[in-house]
């Protein structure tokens, strides 16, 4: 044996080995990644993969199929409800193990187990809002129901056998690029990803922080103008002239809310990071027979959300015995959410109410450990959360638990250290609810009655549930549990120093926004505020009143509906908010003062159709102009304040410009002279020309260039070549065909309630996770393209059918 | 022959061990020095055919794996690299870091073997 020799070819092997098993910041473990029969490889899906399989579980209870289509939608056949519950959990961890494990992980505030240090803050915000508190609340009362409690641990099973038998060549390919395991499901992780969605749709709805400090600058009749509760051009969700019952509860107002309330002017510097997408709205109407061609109710809803590969959906059918629904599913919780069964069909948006508020709390001393409330001293609960870093030191953060809520921003978080005041927060996803069972009973309810049943015990976040049956019915209601307030409560930060500011109660639940089978023959919700001003509660939320004017518009006009009519209008980019901005824009640009560039500009703006469409130019001048004009008029008002008040909504902007042209705030207040309207429009027309100039050069004048819609990977801009880029797609936040940069229709469906069930549905995205497989983003063309898959709704008999292209089989071990 | 016979065998040992859930993804480290041991050969030989006979199966399996995937995802993970989602390069590096590390380990194999007289 040559000993130096070897022991040098030892060495360089051993390092080689070392170098290669090791992760280097972000680089993964590059020999195993690599290695074809262990690492990256084996996640690269043949085209040909065949999806048959024979599965034994000692949990099952019978036998079970799932037949995939050609799309790989699974058609689940169980024996009973524990069997399906199951299989959905498996199927779910087959094909988005990654997606859950993130999606919760990052929801209990654990992100920085794996994005290390730069997810910290994000963690701590997550913990101080207390997602895990409200998650362990809803625990509770999955507890105290047998039925509950059976199906979601049927569904924890059901992900566990497939994580329990998962090889680690097998391992979804995020986990090798970022080196760690999957971690065992639980049923509080299904109800972290329900309060995750909780949060998404219920928490960015208020404003109370920045509202605090548009108070501290504005006069109680501005803050009414800027920030109106009912837009003059609202069309609510229940048609005008309903009459709504007396109120069942009348909240009062605190002696002290003047002085108090009202006329304090202290501002605050806490300041929420990644607060949910103002976006996460969503689409739905019904007509009834009276209108469509079949004689029959046509359903539609297009959920607005952060689009995302995976898809935030799972399309699927589940069927037993006694129940038979097909629609998309949130991978990580059991049921279809938004679907149809053999009576009916449902779908959901976003109420946009606000149901969140927040509390100052005096400590007796920097320990926290004891509140003024009531006059004396009370005791607050320490909640210690150990926020784990990948590769740096754990962090400690303590939350103290008042009567109201979790104290989320103190002097040690605010994100400003100048903060120096205890924020606690008062949240309806807190209290103790079980809205996974407002989904078990939808997938078997067989008409109205059972819907409402189905509907009655849903909390938060607040939906707006519309329905419609084959016997005819079409109903909406906007269900959640919403606080009754006294005029103005909540809007800004309340005294917490005793119980006068607590919400004195809840609006009873059929007091609910509602609406059933009305005269004109069709229903529509599209996040705009639900009732016009005759509703007897005060409701703050964070509303969007556009969409809903151009689907009302198109609805009450069209009769003898096809489902055909109903792509069209998902499709729809007409811009109504720019129909009344630019009658404004042009009649006050002083053309006098442009150069030839602006010229062009404004000629394309006077020529343009209205239309969001992907070639439109017209509507990247508009936006870049009337956000540049939002600026002019605004930023030196709102910026008196830091951090700053919040922007006006648009739709006030432009009900404000139409009726006052000499508004007080056009003015700049930082120039000795005094600005008017037109000085306002064409210096934003001036500022916005430079912009556009500059993309022109770029070619990325034409809308879909423009805004350059993504669909990212959920790890974003860690995984570019993850995503989808560069779709040929129109629309806006305020357009029916809602895409803006990487936001949009989540999914879009149409449901034909015809004998047979005619059903369509697209979601941008495709059924699998992984990003090796054909089937990881095969919708998006279809999608883009406002095409739609028919959905088949598979029946006993067509178990033999030539759609069925692969079987799964299931049974017990025995 | 000798050298034949040490690239093959050193592929096949090579990926019956990645078969194995037991063996870590570097088992094959252990069976090319192995191999190098039993059919000796000059430490030079012996690094040729343990880097060929990995560079063959890994790049082989990459390979055929890209073929039935229709490089879905090596375009996507050759972005993820820096190889500007050129998947026959990913193949090539694939098969390049499995063949230097088999390389050296049969050069220490067959160091393990030699006599000063060799």
């Amino acid at each position: 044996m040559r000993i130096v020799p070897f022991a040098v070819s030892a060495v360089v092997s051993a390092g080689l080995i070392f170098a290669l098993n090791k992760q280097w910041g972000t680089i993964p473990p590059m020999g195993k990644f690599l290695s074809p029969q262990h690492g990256f490889w084996q996640n690269a899906e043949p085209a040909g993969q065949s999806f048959d399989a024979e599965l034994n579980f000692p949990e099952l209870k019978g036998k079970a199929e799932v037949y995939f289509d050609e799309r790989l939608v699974p058609h689940v056949f169980a024996e009973n409800d524990e069997d399906l519950y199951f299989i959905q959990g498996y199927l779910h961890a087959k094909f988005r193990l990654f997606q859950i494990d993130l999606q919760t992980k990052a929801a209990a505030g654990r992100a920085s187990e794996i994005a290390g240090e730069k997810a910290v803050n994000y963690d701590k915000q997550q913990r101080r809002l207390g997602m895990v508190y409200a998650a362990e609340n809803a625990m509770l009362e999955i507890e105290k129901d047998p039925t509950a409690r059976k199906i979601f641990d049927a569904y924890t099973n059901g992900i566990n056998a497939y994580i329990i038998n998962l090889k680690e060549s097998e391992l979804p390919i995020e986990y090798k690029l970022l080196n760690f395991k999957p971690e065992k499901w639980s049923n509080l992780r299904s109800a972290l990803l329900l309060k995750m969605m909780a949060k998404d749709l219920s928490s960015g709805t208020e404003n109370d922080l920045a509202n605090t400090n548009a108070k501290s600058i504005f006069l109680p009749e501005e803050l009414k103008m800027l920030y109106p509760q009912v837009p003059d051009s609202l069309v609510p969700i229940i048609p005008k002239g309903t009459v709504f019952d007396a109120p069942g509860i009348i909240p009062v107002q605190p002696a002290t809310a003047d002085s108090l309330y009202f006329g304090k002017k202290d501002t605050v510097t806490a300041n929420e990071i990644a607060k949910p997408d103002i976006n996460n709205g969503s689409n739905n109407w019904v007509v009834a027979g009276s209108k469509t061609a079949s004689g029959a109710p046509i359903l539609c809803n297009d959920p607005h959300l952060e689009l995302s590969l995976p898809s935030i959906w799972y399309e699927m059918q589940l069927q037993t015995p006694g129940s038979n629904a097909y629609g998309v599913s949130l991978p990580g919780a059991p049921f279809v959410i938004i679907g149809f069964n053999d009576s009916i069909a449902w779908g959901v948006t976003n109420a946009q109410r606000d149901v969140k508020d927040y509390y100052e709390i005096k400590f007796r001393d920097e320990t926290k450990q004891e509140y003024w409330f009531n006059g004396k001293w009370e005791k607050t609960i320490q909640k210690p959360e150990l926020i784990k870093v990948k590769g740096g030191k754990d962090v400690l953060d303590t939350v103290a638990y008042t009567l109201f809520g979790p104290v989320m921003f103190d002097e040690s978080f605010s994100n400003d250290f100048s903060n120096k005041r205890n924020l606690a927060v008062r949240w309806v996803a807190h209290d103790p609810s079980n809205e996974g069972m407002t989904f078990y009973k939808l997938n078997r309810a067989a008409n109205y009655d059972d819907y409402t049943e189905a509907i009655r015990t849903f909390q938060c976040p607040g939906q707006n549930f519309i329905f419609a049956s084959k016997t005819g019915d079409i109903a909406i209601w906007q269900q959640g549990k919403f606080p009754a307030r006294w005029n103005r409560q909540g809007l800004y930060i309340m005294p917490g120093e005793d119980s006068s500011y607590m919400w004195q109660g809840f609006i009873p639940q059929p007091e609910n926004p509602h609406a059933k089978n009305p005269e004109r023959g069709f229903l529509e919700s599209a996040n705009q505020r639900p009732v016009d001003s005759t509703y007897p509660y005060f409701i703050p939320g964070s509303y969007i009143t556009p969409r809903a004017i151009t689907i009302e518009n198109k609805l009450a006009a069209m009769s003898g509906i096809t489902p055909k009519d109903m792509m069209a209008l998902h499709g729809n980019y007409f811009n109504t908010l720019a129909e009344d901005v630019r009658s404004t824009l042009v009649q006050y640009v002083n053309e006098t003062v442009l150069n030839a560039t602006e010229k062009k500009y404004l000629a394309i703006i006077k020529n343009w159709d209205l239309m969001a469409s992907p070639d439109s130019k017209g509507q990247t001048v508009y936006q870049c102009w009337w956000d540049s004009l939002e600026v002019e008029i605004w930023k030196d008002d709102l910026a008196r304040v830091s951090p700053q008040a919040p922007w006006p909504e648009e739709q006030t902007t432009m009900e404000l410009l139409k009726k006052d042209s000499a508004l007080q705030f056009i003015d700049n207040i930082n120039t000795p002279q005094k600005e008017t309207l037109y000085d306002a429009v064409t210096t934003a027309l001036k500022k916005a020309s430079a912009d556009l100039a500059t993309k022109e050069a770029e070619g990325k004048l034409e809308w879909t260039k423009f805004k350059n819609p993504t669909v990212y990977h959920l790890l974003k801009d860690a995984l570019p070549a993850f995503a989808r880029k560069g779709l040929n797609v129109g629309g806006n936040g305020n357009i029916v065909n809602a895409v803006t940069h990487s936001h949009g229709p989540s999914w879009r469906m149409i449901v034909h309630l015809t004998n047979q069930t005619e059903a369509y549905g697209v979601y941008p995205g495709g059924q699998s996770g992984n990003p090796g497989s054909r089937f990881y983003d095969d919708y998006i063309d279809k999608w883009v393209a406002g095409e739609y898959n028919k959905l088949w709704f598979m029946r006993e008999g067509d178990k033999t059918d030539k759609n069925v292209k692969w079987v799964m089989k299931f049974g017990n071990s025995n | 022959m000798k050298f034949i016979t040490a690239i093959i065998l050193t592929a096949l040992l090579a990926f019956i061990s990645g078969l194995l859930s037991f063996s870590p993804w570097w088992g094959f480290a252990v069976t090319s020095l192995f191999v190098a041991l039993l059919v000796h050969q000059k430490a030079g030989k012996a690094f040729l055919a343990g880097f060929l006979g990995l560079f063959l199966l890994w790049g082989g399996l990459a390979w055929w794996i890209d073929m039935k995937n229709n490089g879905v995802l090596s375009q996507k993970i050759a972005s993820v690299l820096p190889l500007g989602g050129n998947s026959i390069l990913l193949i090539v590096v694939t098969g390049v870091a499995g063949g230097l590390v088999a390389g050296f380990a049969a050069m220490s194999g067959s160091y393990l073997r030699s006599s000063a007289k060799d």
